[in-house]
């Protein structure tokens, strides 16, 4: 019955407009322990973005016991509702917030400056102060190791790629793709659609099969829904998925997914608060930290092929070797990065062009 | 461009514009008897996700579908009863509808948000299905789709043809003349209304079931209210709101094939097509106030009851 309710409460929520409801998950309330809140931008669901934080606060819950106590709102709003739900996290004793999405960004900051002595995370922005930190994961490292897979999965030497917004961290996804996929066949191409939005399964699913109707033969996805997995399962082709494992919408199409991993970073931060180390910082790891992964690589994949890439994988993690070392050529064939070259962080974040290889105008 | 290519843009255009041409004809249907319901987009992503609970359960199109309609009908009488019983503003109604729709389908999908189920199979008719360019596009579609042809078929004859699309164009046109002629104005509306109710439905059921067979919340993503602008674009005129849905399906179709074989055509520009044409449209039609009282059902939206 009270599951009933708050589900009620949920419905109100989001019928008034508010979009959101607190659900606190631990029963226990003892005054000393950890109190580590989350606000999700999306609802936790099975696969996605928001999935991957939720397992990790799961992940937390195993781990720390009845140390900490973990509550999280999903489905709010970025922009004013945020602050709202933030502020109320704050207010009620919370010690450790995640913000994670970058519309919280501004918002964060606002409720910290208020609450000095809660600390807070915030995914993905570059906005931090004494008790702000950001974070983000590396995962253009695993996008090159799909785009390596696709490679040598594709007959027919074009890969479709979905994308949401030609935003730096996107655009530096495809070229992460393609470099890889270039690694294998040099003459591959990528033919990007823009669907102009995170989440809209009609629209991705609509792109994803006018990619295959122009010829891609293993689709890839810088959007949310799983739409483009099941495209790519209904015409028999090969598809790779984003944030979570998504080879339930695709069981044969899918071959693996760049997949983010928070379980072990959130802990080590836990843990800080926990023994009072916890300090502002800028994280943005990949392989070497875990953050980034793959997903199960599928049995289609020849075994040969699963070796490189855990070879590949494990080089990435050891440091020795960068998605983006030169030669890097832009798609007007402009010299980017001169031979062995490797591109630094800065460059990284800023990334507004397509490497060569690329299909398509960049807006 | 080849062959190839153009009969599958033929037969995704079909595929897009069917949720569009479902909801748009329940929404006609019951403008022409003078009710605006703005509550469409809510009653899709009811119809949605009733539909796939149903579907996940029973593991049955029949049942999954029939749930979609039954749920439509019910929460268009929320509205019926609203807007009609009690003359509220069928503005405000139909927006309430919606937005306590949407946040009700969250809530009932809660526990099913990201869950899949198989797709509704094609019903391929083989040898017509093989036929150049149209083929695939006209017989290797599935029931749904043929259900939205003989929709539209029987929704046509029934205006053009039927007493009864006659009784429903004179209660949208003059409430109080067609109550004096002894038509059951109300009952005609509340029918409107229901009908709408359940077309809405099933086409939230086909993005759930057949298009993008999974739940998740907000799914429809603006589609309901694309069908509103469909109608006016359509000028309350059945067989234009066929046309009208295609068109609508495949210029957002094309904005994203345009990108994929990298022409230079402003993907934006394409996407904003329909807008622009519905807006064409209402500036054509309301240059002349003869003609909009043509098309345009003359009682739409405004509120009426008996000895009034």
């Amino acid at each position: 019955m009270k599951k009933v309710m708050k589900k009620l409460a949920v419905a109100l929520s989001i019928g008034i407009g508010l979009n959101a409801s607190l659900m606190s998950s631990s029963a226990m309330a003892a005054d000393d322990n950890v109190k580590v809140g989350f606000v999700y931008v999306s609802p936790t669901g099975e696969a996605g973005w928001t999935y991957t934080h939720d397992e990790a606060r799961l992940y937390l819950e195993e781990k720390f016991g009845d140390k900490i106590e973990t509550s999280f709102v999903e489905n709010v709003a970025e922009g004013a509702d945020a602050q709202r739900v933030i502020t109320q996290m704050a207010k009620s004793g919370h010690d450790l917030i995640f913000t994670t999405s970058f519309g919280y960004m501004n918002p964060t900051i606002k409720v910290a400056k208020r609450f000095p002595k809660v600390k807070f995370e915030h995914a993905t922005g570059y906005k931090r102060a004494k008790n702000v930190g950001t974070y983000f994961d590396r995962i253009y490292e695993a996008r090159y190791l799909t785009g390596v897979i696709a490679g040598h999965m594709s007959k027919t030497d074009t890969i479709g790629y979905i994308g949401a917004f030609p935003i730096p961290e996107v655009v530096r996804g495809i070229n992460a793709f393609t470099l890889g996929l270039q690694s294998v066949k040099p003459d591959a191409k990528v033919k990007v659609v823009w669907v102009n939005s995170w989440f809209d399964p009609g629209k991705e699913r609509e792109a994803a099969d006018s990619l295959i109707d122009q010829g891609a033969d293993v689709i890839t996805q810088h959007t949310d829904s799983p739409a483009p997995l099941q495209a790519a399962e209904a015409a028999g082709i090969y598809a790779i998925g984003y944030h979570s494992d998504m080879s339930e919408y695709g069981k044969t199409a899918h071959l693996t997914a760049a997949v983010h991993n928070w379980k072990e970073f959130y802990a080590k931060r836990v843990q800080q608060v926990l023994d009072g180390t916890w300090q502002s910082e800028d994280v943005w790891r990949g392989m070497d930290a875990d953050m980034t992964q793959l997903a199960p690589l599928s049995s289609a994949i020849p075994d040969d092929v699963k070796a490189k890439v855990q070879a590949l994988s494990a080089q990435i993690a050891e440091g020795k070797l960068h998605p983006f070392t030169g030669p890097i050529v832009n798609q007007q064939g402009q010299q980017i990065l001169a031979n062995g070259q490797v591109m630094d962080d800065n460059a990284l974040r800023k990334m507004d062009y397509y490497v060569a290889g690329v299909e398509g105008k960049l807006k | 461009m080849d062959i190839e290519l153009i009969t599958n843009i033929l037969y995704a255009t079909i595929r897009t514009g069917t949720p569009l041409l479902l909801v748009a004809l329940g929404e006609i249907i019951c403008e022409k008897s003078g009710i605006l319901n703005l509550g469409q987009e809510g009653m899709m992503l009811l119809g949605a996700v009733a539909g796939f609970i149903a579907m996940y359960h029973s593991d049955s199109f029949l049942i999954g579908f029939g749930a979609a309609a039954l749920t439509g009908v019910l929460i268009s009488l929320a509205f019926a009863f609203i807007a009609l019983h009690l003359n509220a503003s069928q503005v405000a109604a139909g927006l309430a509808l919606t937005i306590l729709a949407t946040g009700l389908s969250a809530f009932i999908g809660a526990d099913y948000e990201g869950k899949t189920v198989t797709a509704l199979p094609a019903l391929t008719i083989d040898g017509l299905a093989a036929i150049p360019v149209i083929g695939k596009a006209l017989f290797a579609q599935d029931a749904i789709v043929y259900l939205s042809w003989v929709l539209v078929i029987l929704a046509y004859l029934f205006f053009k043809h039927h007493r009864a699309g006659l009784a429903v164009r004179a209660v949208g046109e003059n409430p109080s003349v067609a109550s004096n002629l002894g038509l059951p104005v109300m009952s005609i509306r509340y029918l409107a209304v229901m009908f709408g109710g359940a077309l809405a439905g099933i086409a939230g059921a086909y993005l759930s079931l057949a298009y993008t067979p999974l739940w998740t919340e907000n799914m429809t993503a603006g589609r309901g209210w694309i069908a509103l602008a469909l109608v006016v674009f359509a000028s309350w005129r059945v067989e234009r709101v066929m046309l009208g849905a295609y068109l609508f399906g495949f210029a957002s179709l094309m904005h994203l094939v345009a990108q994929g074989l990298g022409l230079s055509v402003d993907g934006n520009l394409l996407a904003m097509m329909p807008y622009l044409a519905t807006l064409a449209v209402l500036i054509i039609l309301s240059r002349d106030p003869q003609k909009l009282r043509l098309f345009e059902p003359m009682s739409l939206a405004k509120p009426w009851h008996k000895g009034h």
